[in-house]
């Protein structure tokens, strides 16, 4: 397969990190259509949580928002939101923690707070709602962004959620004991934690992107791991099987209630 | 003991001027009805408290009824921003307002504080965030026992709770099905209760043995609002309205568009006008 868009080669990248054994807290938007790809390709097994409540959904199309009934319709059971947010997520049930943001830095910290000063906002944005207790409760983070300059900033206005703070083993002086983000899917290539400073280092570029295009879209100086490997383009099955999920999400959500 | 009124008489009942307000309901369930109630008794100076305003708070806040807002993620979902919170928060139109901003899981432990009459609640959380930097409602306490520090938030009290549920029987008790939210918190945390209702019947039939039921003396006062949740949805009866959504971004961006929609919308209209969203997916209790 030679067609395919740079999007979907990231939400197809994403989906494949994503174990058959994981149990999966799920972001809404491209996390959502990654973990949804994954449990429809290679992981079948995977639980998917979304912060509504719903445990163990098997949505048929892509939920608008993180409560759609679709969610309920396909769960194993659905909880309450503390429920959800004492016993599963702070209770430490969950293996992975998808999410997505509107700035990173290059320890994977998020904002979706604000750009600009907290109390004279260039941009409000909305806020972390569940993000800032799945950035330390899950085993582990996935993060999911298309890469910018300006997304991908030198300095975050806002800190909403944890990365690797500021690098090192800050995490466990915080008092952490989950491993942060492990790897970040872009539409350009994979970033994972350098071992000792934590810095988010490329470790796969996505076929014919160039390493001038990812500095020209990194507010800072990126950097490489000591190999680096051409990301496996999507095959056949997987952009099938994703085309038909947005088809059919695009079908659902167009039409009035 | 539940009162069963019209929606005019039970906001009459239950909510004044400067009160501390939540309106819940996790995408589903959305008292949307009961929003436009208020905007009709024009109540103003309100505390609006909930975990994801929506629709329903941009078009409170729109119409001057708020002074502050307590959340944790304000956007219309799936679509954007909410253009009169921002108009409000970053130009003071129409009148200022204030911000308390929490994440999700400390106001999901807050309620629940509420709920148990606890003047807090703890949780492991904001670790490395900045939030406990710009809210001093965030705070943090020792455990006596292990030493761990931990974050602790005020519990949420509210003056008054609004929610939507799919039934009440005809004593008042409230069945709510699907997507739980954090409603039973809000309404046990509250000091008066207001719930509408998709419609009332003799008697919930067959149910879970462990179904999520608010007796009729938690509840302060029913409306019979079928329709009541549109645009959001009401399990087993209709879905969510996302083209609704959609047009919202364009209907809130500009102020007299705005205007002009809530007057031809909300206050020449009724809860009746919520009656045309309403129907029943399926027969049974699910």
């Amino acid at each position: 397969m030679s067609d395919y868009t740079p999007s979907e080669m990231m939400t197809i990248a994403a989906a494949r990190a994503l174990r058959n054994e994981d149990i999966c807290f799920v972001g809404i938007g491209a996390p959502s259509a990654a973990c949804n790809l994954a449990r429809l390709t290679h992981a079948p097994g995977i639980t998917l949580i979304y912060e509504s409540g719903t445990l163990a959904t098997k949505p048929r199309v892509l939920p608008l928002s993180i409560g759609d009934g679709e969610l309920c319709d396909t769960a194993l059971t659905t909880v309450s939101v503390p429920e959800m947010f004492r016993y599963w997520l702070q209770g430490g049930r969950i293996t992975v923690g998808f999410l997505g943001g509107a700035q990173i830095d290059r320890y994977a910290n998020l904002n979706t707070t604000v750009v600009g000063p907290y109390d004279k906002p260039k941009t409000r944005l909305p806020g972390g709602g569940g993000a800032p207790e799945i950035a330390i409760s899950c085993g582990e983070i996935f993060i999911i962004m298309k890469q910018a300059p300006r997304s991908f900033a030198a300095k975050l206005d806002f800190v909403t959620s944890l990365g690797h703070g500021e690098g090192g083993d800050h995490r466990q002086r915080l008092g952490v004991k989950t491993k942060g983000p492990t790897r970040l899917v872009t539409d350009l290539c994979i970033f994972e934690p350098d071992a000792e400073t934590k810095e988010m280092t490329i470790t796969s570029i996505h076929p014919g992107v160039t390493r001038d295009v990812i500095q020209e879209n990194t507010g800072w100086p990126v950097r490489y791991a000591a190999s680096v490997a051409e990301t496996t383009p999507p095959t056949a099955d997987e952009l099938a099987v994703l085309r038909e999920l947005h088809a059919r999400t695009a079908a659902e959500h167009g039409k009035a209630a | 003991m539940a009162e069963f009124l019209s929606l005019a008489q039970a906001m009459e009942a239950t909510m004044r001027d400067g009160d501390t307000v939540a309106m819940e309901g996790f995408t589903h369930l959305i008292p949307h009805a009961a929003g436009h109630e208020v905007v009709r008794q024009r109540r103003k100076g309100l505390t609006l408290i909930r975990m994801t305003p929506d629709i329903v708070y941009d078009q409170l806040i729109g119409m001057g009824c708020a002074e502050k807002v307590v959340f944790s993620w304000g956007g219309n979902p799936g679509v954007g921003s909410l253009h009169r919170f921002r108009d409000a928060y970053e130009n003071g139109w129409p009148n200022k307002i204030t911000i308390e901003e929490h994440s999700h899981a400390a106001m999901a432990n807050a309620y629940e504080a509420g709920a148990a009459n606890l003047p807090c609640a703890i949780l492991r959380g904001y670790i490395g965030a900045d939030l406990p930097k710009v809210n001093p409602n965030i705070r943090h306490i020792t455990c006596p026992f292990t030493g761990e520090t931990l974050a602790a938030v005020p519990s949420i009290r509210p003056d008054v709770a609004v929610v939507h549920a799919q039934r009440a029987d005809r004593e008042g008790n409230v069945l709510i099905e699907g997507i739980l939210g954090v409603q039973k918190e809000a309404v046990l945390a509250a000091k008066r209760a207001l719930v509408t209702i998709e419609e009332v019947v003799d008697d919930f039939g067959p149910r879970s043995l462990n179904a999520v039921i608010l007796p009729h003396w938690t509840v302060t006062a029913i409306a019979c609002v079928p329709g009541g949740a549109h645009p959001s949805y009401a399990q087993g009866y209709y879905k969510r309205d996302n083209a609704y959504y959609k047009a919202w971004d364009k209907i809130s961006r500009d102020r007299d568009g705005f205007l002009a929609w809530m007057q031809a919308n909300v206050i020449a209209g009724g809860p009746q006008d919520f009656a045309k969203y309403a129907r029943r997916l399926s027969a049974a209790a699910e």
